[in-house]
């Protein structure tokens, strides 16, 4: 074993790799080779550390410096003075890392962090996901272990039942009881499959937990493929996440290479292997059976259930079906037992839920917190509220699949059911949050034309339903709406939603229906007095320039790129509203804030 | 993989490298003092010689680290040493061998090297 006296850490996730920190590990390596440090101090990628609004992140050990936002040029100072010299570069840490005095924090007393309780993140962050010794250092596979040495499949699954588990890909089914039904199944051959198609927009949970930690989802598929009876697996991973599906190969690899996936496991007579499939980018394949549907090589298009993939799934075989972040979850439930996981969460969802939050937030990033904390510590607490101190207006939680939060139940207790009570739902996960500039008649416009588009066309309400109810959204946000608009579109919403094939469809409307439940009278301003209130909707937006306020400066006709603006110098301006395009340029100008929004 | 027993080796193999980054209360800290005038004096010998020890001697739950100037530069490099509970040691004019020693005698041992302390420097 090498010895070394300090651990770098640098986060190798999406969100930091697109800031550049595959570049500053580079740097890093030279600059430690210069100063002949390569023997004392080790360099390692991980996964995300959920702060992803400061990336790139680096964080050094044994003192846990976290640094923030680190560029090219801070490295060679962070060598010569922190890794040499031991002098910490305070200036370079995360503001809210340090204590009055310069002292450093722990991580669990970081504001963003205090809140969090990371079950399904453990390792992420912690671990090199490249190398499977680190995930057993952290008891990694010890889990399959003791499954597959010390329990039955009936007492596995029964242990799962017992946690309260439920599936975190957005429906919240008990996770134990699917298990049950798979393993209850009839068939010669049964498989295990993950979903990790993540496709909703502002959702990047599995993602980071493929990225930072893959094999626990490796180690979590194969329990599930002992409990029911299950020697073949397939992750079903979007291609658009390449680090994601980098990682997973090398983890295959690995597992292989030591035997935890294979021929005997453990010496016993279970036999297991995972394979990837590559998504091609298409939303429904989200969908279960119009995963399955694509795993098997054919176009990915939903089917009416039942059959249920437990009875009938990949190749017509019993097929058990998870998301990345209920597997996740696995390995631990085993090693801490049920009662651990029960302690943790509400009466009717235990756990933790990871968020990816986004949107107007000061701390954009992957947040994991126990069932039943409120929208409010999440927001306010863990994601520092929203930026310029502007009022928080809604949260989309569920992605196109759920629905609007308003202000007044910010301090709903966040659970699968008190979700659906209000009308959204706990979906896979996203959390987008928005402030007064944003229009709810153009939120629910933009995941509508989401859905039109990813609409597989297979079922008539979905494919025609979500159309005409697009129609009406663009028509509201251009001024054109009429009286009834929003009667109609309550009425094709709950159409839709009773009578589409799949998932896709039936949940399609819920952000419409949602908007109007709690911001109709936003609605009835955009159709009644053509206005936008939140100024967004351009075709309701007029530039005007007030002319008591006006000095005459003439900044604003510069900028203009239209020339809609004409008028003597020194007298008030006037905007042509038939030249205007709305840009805002000359609003941004103005120093004497003449001109505004209306 | 055959049996729990082996994952179990494959741990331990690899606990001691990544524990570090555990956020941990106990311990044994070993600083050792790099400011100009410690490096100048000789300070990264020093650290290599503790490093090497540690290593050599599979030691867990040691920390090294270092840090700037520790003030009396005349008497650099210096070290301190804090086990858990007890009050800090600081070794003055080190050298790599004497390293070794502190390593051995008061690392392993809780026995202080008292004649390289700054009280007999003194």
């Amino acid at each position: 074993m090498e010895f070394y006296r300090s651990h770098v850490l640098i986060c190798g996730g999406t969100g930091c790799h697109s800031s550049g920190s595959s570049d500053i590990r580079e740097v890093f390596q030279t600059e430690l080779k210069k100063n002949h440090l390569e023997n004392e101090v080790l360099l390692v990628q991980t996964g995300c550390f959920g702060l992803c609004e400061v990336g790139p992140v680096v964080i050094v050990y044994p003192e846990g410096a976290f640094y923030s936002r680190i560029t090219k040029e801070d490295v060679p100072r962070i060598v010569s003075e922190h890794l040499l010299k031991g002098r910490i570069v305070t200036d370079l840490l995360y503001h809210d890392s340090i204590h009055e005095d310069d002292a450093i924090k722990s991580l669990d007393e970081v504001n963003f962090y205090k809140k969090q309780k990371r079950l399904a993140l453990r390792n992420c962050g912690v671990i090199d996901p490249e190398k499977i010794e680190e995930y057993i250092a952290f008891d990694g596979y010890k889990a399959l272990g003791k499954v597959l040495t010390e329990m039955t499949p009936e007492e596995t699954i029964e242990l799962i039942k017992a946690s309260g588990l439920r599936g975190r890909g957005g429906a919240g089914f008990p996770t134990g009881l699917k298990w049950d039904f798979t393993a209850k199944a009839k068939g010669d051959k049964k498989y295990v499959c993950c979903n990790a198609d993540e496709g909703d927009p502002g959702a990047f949970m599995d993602r980071s937990v493929l990225e930072g930690d893959p094999h626990c989802v490796l180690e979590a598929m194969a329990i599930a493929g002992y409990a029911v009876g299950a020697d073949q697996g397939y992750i079903y991973v979007r291609a658009e996440y390449p680090i994601a599906v980098k990682r997973l190969t090398i983890a295959i690899a690995q597992a292989r290479q030591m035997g935890l996936l294979g021929k005997n496991i453990f010496g016993t007579n279970f036999s297991f292997d995972i394979e990837l499939r590559l998504g091609a980018g298409a939303f429904v394949c989200g969908e279960e059976t119009a995963l399955m549907a694509s795993i098997e090589g054919n176009r990915g298009e939903p089917r009416p259930r039942p059959p249920f993939p437990a009875v009938k799934g990949v190749f017509g075989k019993p097929t058990l079906l998870n998301n990345v972040e209920t597997y996740a979850n696995i390995p631990q439930i085993i090693l801490n037992g049920p009662e651990w996981f029960r302690s943790i969460g509400t009466e009717k969802s235990k756990g933790t839920k990871v968020f990816a939050l986004g949107g107007k937030i000061v701390n954009t990033g992957l947040v994991e917190v126990p069932m039943g904390t409120t929208l409010r510590e999440i927001i306010y607490e863990i994601g520092g509220g929203i930026p310029g101190g502007k009022e928080f207006k809604a949260a989309q939680t569920g992605g196109p699949s759920g629905g609007c939060i308003p202000a007044e139940h910010l301090d709903t207790p966040i659970d699968y059911d008190s979700l659906s009570e209000i009308g959204s739902m706990m979906g896979s996960g996203g959390l987008i949050v928005m402030d007064n500039d944003n229009c709810m008649v153009d939120i629910a416009r933009f995941f509508l034309d989401f859905t039109v588009d990813e609409s597989c066309g297979k079922c008539p309400p979905c494919r025609i339903g979500t159309k005409r109810m697009l129609e009406i959204l663009d028509r509201i946000t251009k001024g054109q709406g009429e009286e009834g608009d929003i009667e109609k579109l309550e009425t094709l919403g709950k159409n839709i939603k009773a009578s589409a094939l799949c998932g896709l469809g039936q949940t399609a409307p819920n952000p419409i229906l949602s908007t109007i439940r709690y911001f109709r009278e936003e609605y009835e301003a955009h159709i009644r007095d053509k206005k936008c209130p939140a100024g967004v909707c351009q075709a309701l937006l007029q530039i005007v320039i007030q002319a008591d306020l006006c000095r005459g400066c003439g900044l604003c006709v510069k900028v203009c790129p239209t020339v809609a603006i004409s008028g003597e110098r020194k007298s008030p301006y006037v905007i042509d509203q038939n030249k205007c395009i709305k840009c805002g340029a000359c609003l941004e100008k103005c120093p004497f804030k003449a001109i505004v929004k209306g | 993989m055959k049996s729990l027993q082996e994952l179990e080796q494959i741990k331990q193999k690899t606990l001691d490298s990544v524990s570090l980054r555990k956020d941990r209360a106990g311990g044994i800290r070993i600083v050792v003092g790099m400011g100009t005038c410690g490096i100048a004096a000789g300070a990264r010998p020093v650290l290599m010689s503790f490093l090497e020890e540690v290593q050599k001697r599979n030691l867990r739950d040691v920390t090294i680290t270092q840090t700037g100037c520790i003030g009396v530069c005349r008497l650099e490099p210096m070290v301190e040493v804090t086990r858990p509970g007890e009050e800090k040691v600081t070794y003055v004019k080190m050298t790599a061998e004497k390293a070794k020693r502190v390593i051995s005698e008061h690392i392993v041992n809780g026995k202080i090297v008292n004649e390289y302390t700054i009280g007999a420097a003194e």
